[in-house]
């Protein structure tokens, strides 16, 4: 799950780290009085969806007045921001974050997230902060430094401090920089994060370190234990039908093409995508009923699928082992009763019980067409997409 | 022969008393595979379904001899119960749950490393089956036959997908091994081709990838430098768009890294047969035999 950066702010200040003054708004009434209460002769208006690079879209812009931070909230809220992240599309501003100005001297680079490799959180740290994170690994590596954390000892000081003088920092900013790093690690380790990322971190004339942007992912597999964190979900910036697939436990995910597909298993979903772009198609989805579906399942899949209006027609790949072929035939043949599907629809299955479901399918006397195997199925299905 | 379960297998069920449990230790004893009895926490003493049930791991291999686990525990309580069959000395962990926070399986990860007498398969994987002698979790015996080919997969219904082509070629199974889709998982495609390559009855061995992290590139350079039997490669998740996560946690294309285009590219020049097609699997091992 992704949140706000005024969130993740929210959350790192709570676990010790320094951020900006600033305060969220919905609503370009109360962007002067934020201005006034902040007091900076220069605030900082920042648009917030979940999405980087805001700041080249037009997403981020510095207000020298309480008037003039008014005039660009007004223009941020509601408009469509696209930046690189976001897709041609973009996404729709409803919440800006005003925060005060700060004189930066440097900006630096701070994340931790996983190594998988390792088994291990990994905390990389960069001089080039407020850049690309994936250019500057490609372009020069060099500047990145990594330390990786035991995670029966946690961070231990010493390696924040490899962190902050590998980077060039001095005496004074290294001994703030490893307080900020541990609670960086504490606030990471607290909510089941996923990835942490301070891009840009930065060091003020003053000296002082304070986290400028945030970015926090959480372990959907964790949110059972994070009720506060659970509550930060901005429906806004998920997919209608990919929200309403989750209601009903389906792994759904939207995509451009027009053949929707229903699978079982995460990797035959993802196998059918790539059959069916082979047979010169495209997928209008990624669905996975999961192995222990269920007739009311599968109907609730071909709700999601019908209300995609791209979808021409429909691919159902089914492996029968916990779930049986006589279940799934059972299954389709109700919800195209109820629903009255009205694409083609191919229907290939294997495994358990697969020739009474095969028997049902045939006497239902629908309009399925029926496949023996993978490429078969998706080259029929291409064709009847059109 | 076969590899890490056969007929001298004697299988505790985590979880024995829940539905799943149930359900597929049931189906494993129908298989011909020695079922010893379960673990929940506060029946211990009880039978169910015949089986006598066990308060602690440790209880249950005192009295029952088992040397392998499946666990079939709620994701909040898996890695618990993974620790549990580690600290109890079970050689073979197999977690079949799926959905486990990936902080409590670096955890058991972290302890697991402390007892290297245990090997962990999964978790979020369909277990493993050796065809005609045991199985260990959800795959289904019917589709499965004896022979000499191993598979090793990320995927559940992807593995079946190639076993069944393998049967209906008439190519038989030594195992087939589902190590799982999570970002954090105990038997790696490296093991498992470590221990196909020392078993003199698989001949060749298929191998299914997915999207995310950098396993399959691990395993290729492997490969090339120790395995010399013929490899069948397949990598799901082709089209997928990169920062989704596909279904299984581990399956996102992060930072441009964990494409499939790498991975398939990895393993073709380690001397891999890739297929594009996920159709293609058991003809390209006929192919290569």
């Amino acid at each position: 799950m992704k949140i706000h950066e005024y969130q993740a702010k929210a959350i790192l200040a709570r676990h010790g780290v320094p951020v900006p003054r600033g305060e969220v708004t919905f609503s370009a009434s109360e962007a002067a009085g934020i201005a006034r209460k902040l007091g900076t002769p220069v605030v900082v208006v920042k648009a917030q969806i979940h999405a980087g690079g805001r700041g080249k879209g037009g997403g981020v812009k510095l207000a020298k007045s309480p008037d003039e931070a008014t005039a660009l909230t007004k223009a941020m809220l509601g408009m469509t921001l696209v930046t690189h992240q976001t897709g041609p599309e973009g996404r729709v501003v409803g919440r800006v974050l005003i925060e005060e100005g700060l004189a930066i001297q440097r900006e630096l680079y701070l994340s931790i997230v996983l190594d998988r490799a390792a088994g291990k959180p990994v905390i990389m740290a960069s001089a080039a902060g407020g850049m690309d994170i994936e250019e500057v690994a490609a372009k020069t590596p060099e500047k990145i430094v990594r330390v990786y954390i035991d995670p029966g000892v946690g961070i231990v000081p010493f390696e924040a401090r490899q962190l902050g003088f590998g980077i060039g920092l001095d005496g004074t900013q290294v001994n703030k920089f490893v307080k900020v790093v541990s609670a960086l690690y504490d606030a990471y380790l607290a909510t089941d994060a996923s990835l942490l990322e301070i891009n840009p971190l930065i060091v003020t004339s003053a000296g002082d370190l304070l986290a400028l942007d945030a970015k926090m992912n959480f372990d959907d597999n964790a949110l059972y234990r994070h009720a506060d964190i659970r509550e930060l979900r901005d429906l806004g910036e998920e997919d209608p039908l990919e929200i309403e697939a989750s209601k009903f436990s389906l792994n759904y995910i939207h995509l451009d093409g027009n053949i929707g597909c229903m699978v079982n298993g995460a990797g035959l979903a993802m196998a059918t995508m790539d059959i069916i772009k082979l047979a010169g198609g495209e997928p209008a989805n990624f669905l996975d009923v999961g192995g222990g579906a269920n007739a009311e399942q599968i109907r609730n899949a071909f709700k999601i699928l019908m209300s995609d209006k791209k979808v021409k027609a429909v691919l159902i790949n089914i492996f029968g082992g916990i779930l049986r072929c006589d279940v799934l035939a059972q299954g389709v043949i109700a919800a195209v009763k109820e629903l009255g599907v009205p694409v083609p629809i191919v229907i290939r299955m294997e495994g358990t019980n697969v020739d009474e479901g095969k028997r049902l399918l045939r006497e239902s006397k629908m309009n399925f067409t029926t496949a023996d195997s993978m490429d078969e199925a998706a080259k029929k299905v291409v064709q009847l997409a059109g | 022969m076969s590899v890490l379960i056969d007929k001298k297998t004697r299988l505790l069920v985590q979880g024995l008393t829940g539905r799943e449990g149930t359900f597929h230790a049931k189906q494993a004893a129908a298989y011909g595979t020695t079922v010893v009895g379960g673990v929940t926490p506060g029946k211990g003493g009880t039978t169910h379904e015949g089986w006598p049930i066990f308060d602690t791991v440790r209880d249950a291999v005192k009295q029952t001899g088992a040397n392998a686990s499946v666990v079939f525990v709620p994701p909040a309580f898996a890695a618990d119960a993974v620790m549990e069959s580690a600290d109890a000395g079970i050689a073979l962990v197999v977690c079949i749950t799926e959905g486990i926070p990936t902080f409590d399986m670096m955890r058991a990860m972290t302890f697991l490393k402390e007892r290297p007498g245990t090997r962990l398969v999964g978790p979020n994987c369909p277990g493993l089956i050796s065809p005609g002698k045991a199985k260990a979790g959800i795959i289904p015996g019917n589709i499965c036959k004896e022979g000499r080919i191993g598979i090793v997969s990320k995927s559940g219904t992807l593995t079946y997908e190639a076993i069944h082509q393998l049967t209906v070629l008439g190519m038989g199974q030594t195992t087939c091994i589902g190590i799982g889709g999570d970002p954090l998982i105990g038997t790696s495609h490296i093991d498992a081709l470590t221990l196909f390559a020392a078993d003199p009855d698989t001949d060749a061995v298929i191998m299914i990838g997915e999207i995310g992290g950098t396993a399959e590139e691990e395993a290729a350079a492997w490969i090339k430098k120790h395995f010399k039997k013929p490899v069948v490669g397949f990598i799901a998740g082709q089209t997928a768009p990169p920062g989704r996560r596909m279904g299984h946690a581990g399956a996102i294309i992060a930072g441009g890294k964990g494409t499939a285009a790498e991975k398939m590219a990895a393993l073709t020049a380690a001397g891999v047969t890739v297929v594009k097609s996920p159709a293609d699997m058991g003809r390209a091992i006929k192919d290569l035999l």
